[in-house]
């Protein structure tokens, strides 16, 4: 009985945070979705439709928006797995310690910086006149601008540290004699990565796109700043969020749903026991 | 977005908005109670002022509300100044109808909403004195606060939408939005465009001088084929825009940066730029344009405090005071003679000339009724326009 106590416990305030807020809110949310709204006043009103869904798949523009959201989160995953990988092997097997800890610095270093504060500071860099044209001008490179390139080269600065941390840390996990034991087998350093350090880190790798993906889904201030007239899913629900909750609930289902999907997607690799 | 109206001084001049009996043109078929008849709930209206209540809480937007003129309010009646700062209109009409709150700033596509929706009550301007034959004559008597002869909102400034451009890139002075919407306009990929659904009505005032055909009277009365036409523009308009602009900050860096050579603005934020090379200019067509009126909850807990701040702000110090702080031109004519300052404040905003505002369509909330008169057509509503809005970009 005092065991039953103790476990209750201990899980009280996780179990309230988790079924009490989180998934209330999130319920309440979905619900609205089926709700309609008064076109003069905009007031909600509870009921059941299926027409803010029936808008998603019938305006091209929330159809292409999805689309184009789905790929900008890929690219911004893809972009941060391409600058990890080779960093977190640098910094474990081959920096020095002082380089090492200064890397790390440098890795963890936007984490501190305010996010709006760095999606400025992207801004400034990218106009026709700022950093990157006056740096790379001289070479005939010019940059590009507000577009939605920039909208993925700036989410992958903001959402890199969460890539780049668990693929170190995995790194500096593996111990130095799987690659002393690769070089003695022949093995060239493209072998040993692709062969031995990849299948090993491929949890952690796994771990950091959950969150470059889902955060680069949900996020429109990037889009909004330094994206031109890029729009993407989080653009359209604040458009309709005072206006129209009921459609920005239907949308809000969309990068959920993606989630899901990517999250099985991963489950079947078996990489989440492993985690 | 900051939503804005259409007012009434283009109303003498273009005479379509005739929601108001004082504004019915020749054109219109009923000119005597306004032609226009809009169902709104009938809420009461306060009939003297009492004793001071402890608090009052607004919503406003940013530079409405400051400490500079609410300690001395609060000092004068005991009423202590809560502030709520809202970043759209949108923002203000979901608080307002939290009834928490006892005003709001409310700009024109919030309210009309506000006022059919029932969440405002109807003002006894007899109870505010400072309210009275100083008002700019364009800001009497709107649409946007004005419904069925019962006025809801006290004026406190408005602001034009006007074309904004680098002048050395944009050498000659543009007389014409074309340079914005064509796509063979010399600056095309460095045009920023408002972003927001109201925006739609900037393509509607460019069409009237363009698609006669169309046959729109008012940007905020069309119907679905004059919306289409309107969307139409603003896909073409979205080749050739460097980007679009909601936040202040991001259109002032836009023009600094050189992404954008040309495009729309308000006069404070070119003031802001504080580099001469950008000049403004309002363009034959004529533009968009806002009024913002203090509005007063139908819920209000303190309604006295609300109708002496409302007065208060009226009188000619303390409106020129906002207008200042905000970079608009104020509601009430008599700042302009207090001083100096306040001379050239109002000459840089042109406070007073009407024949400026008669170009100027104010912000007003887009509903099913035309409110150019027209009675055979449906006209499309803010959220057909929001909707509308979204495939823009695609």
């Amino acid at each position: 009985m005092k065991r039953r106590t103790q476990l209750a416990g201990l899980l009280a305030l996780p179990m309230f945070w988790l079924v009490g807020i989180y998934i209330f809110s999130l319920i309440m949310l979905l619900a609205t979705a089926f709700w309609t709204t008064d076109p003069f006043t905009s007031k909600v009103k509870p009921g059941f439709t299926l027409r803010n869904f029936e808008q998603l798949i019938v305006n091209p523009a929330y159809l292409s928006t999805a689309v184009r959201t789905l790929l900008i989160a890929l690219a911004v995953t893809a972009l941060c797995m391409l600058i990890s990988v080779p960093l977190g092997i640098f910094m474990a097997k081959i920096a020095k310690p002082w380089l090492r800890g200064l890397l790390a610095v440098a890795i963890t270093l936007p984490l501190w910086a305010g996010y709006l504060v760095k999606i400025l500071a992207m801004r400034v860099t990218f106009t026709d006149e700022g950093f990157f044209n006056w740096a790379l001008g001289p070479f005939g490179i010019t940059g590009p601008s507000f577009s939605v390139t920039t909208v993925i080269l700036t989410l992958t600065y903001l959402w890199l540290p969460y890539m780049a941390i668990p693929v170190y840390t995995a790194i500096r996990q593996l111990p130095a004699n799987l690659f002393d034991a690769s070089a003695d087998l022949g093995a060239g350093a493209w072998r040993t990565i692709r062969t031995i350090v990849l299948p090993l880190i491929k949890p952690a790798i796994i771990a950091g796109s959950i969150f470059t993906f889902s955060l680069s889904l949900g996020d429109y201030i990037a889009a909004k700043f330094v994206g031109g007239s890029t729009q993407m899913i989080g653009s359209i629900i604040a458009s309709n969020i005072n206006l129209n909750p009921p459609v920005a609930a239907a949308f809000a289902v969309v990068p959920i749903a993606f989630v899901v999907v990517y999250l099985l997607s991963v489950q079947r690799t078996g990489a989440l026991e492993r985690m | 977005m900051k939503s804005r109206f259409f007012t009434g001084a283009a109303v003498v001049a273009v005479a379509a908005l005739a929601l108001t009996g004082c504004t019915a043109s020749a054109d219109e078929s009923d000119s005597a109670g306004g032609a226009l008849k809009i169902d709104v709930p009938d809420l009461p209206t306060h009939e003297k002022i009492g004793d001071f209540e402890d608090s009052l809480d607004i919503v406003a937007w940013s530079g409405f509300v400051e400490p500079a003129w609410s300690d001395d309010f609060t000092k004068e009646t005991g009423c202590t100044v809560n502030r709520r700062v809202a970043g759209t209109s949108d923002e203000m009409v979901q608080l307002m109808r939290t009834g928490d709150y006892d005003l709001v700033t409310a700009s024109g596509d919030a309210s009309l909403r506000l006022i059919a929706g029932g969440d405002v009550a109807p003002l006894n301007l007899d109870l505010v004195p400072n309210f009275g034959d100083d008002i700019v004559e364009g800001m009497k008597g709107q649409i946007y606060d004005t419904i069925n002869g019962k006025s809801y909102g006290v004026p406190i400034g408005r602001g034009a939408n006007i074309l904004q451009y680098n002048s050395e890139v944009v050498t000659e002075e543009p007389t014409s939005w074309s340079v914005a919407w064509e796509p063979d306009s010399p600056y095309a990929g460095q045009i920023i465009a408002y972003d927001a659904p109201i925006y739609i009505a900037d393509a509607a005032v460019y069409l009237m001088a363009h698609e006669p055909d169309l046959g729109i009277k008012n940007p905020y009365a069309l119907d679905k084929e004059q919306l289409a036409a309107a969307i139409d523009l603003l896909k073409q308009q979205n080749k050739i825009v460097s980007e679009y602009w909601a936040d202040p900050a991001a259109q002032i860096t836009s023009f600094a940066g050189g992404n954008t050579v040309v495009g729309t603005s308000w006069e404070i934020l070119r003031k802001l730029t504080e580099d001469e090379k950008f000049k403004s200019v309002l363009p034959e067509e004529g533009s968009t344009g806002w009024s913002d009126a203090w509005m007063l909850s139908a819920e209000s807990d303190s309604p006295n405090c609300a109708y002496a701040w409302m007065d208060y702000t009226s009188a000619p110090e303390v409106n020129g005071q906002i207008a200042m702080g905000f970079g608009m031109a104020p509601a009430n004519a008599a700042f302009c003679d207090l001083n100096d300052e306040a001379k050239a404040h109002c000459d840089y905003f042109n406070a007073t000339d009407e024949e400026y505002f008669k170009k100027v369509w104010f912000w007003t909330t887009p509903i099913e009724q035309c409110i150019d008169g027209r009675t055979d057509v449906q006209c499309t509503n803010f959220q057909e326009w929001t909707d509308a809005w979204l495939t823009v970009k695609g």
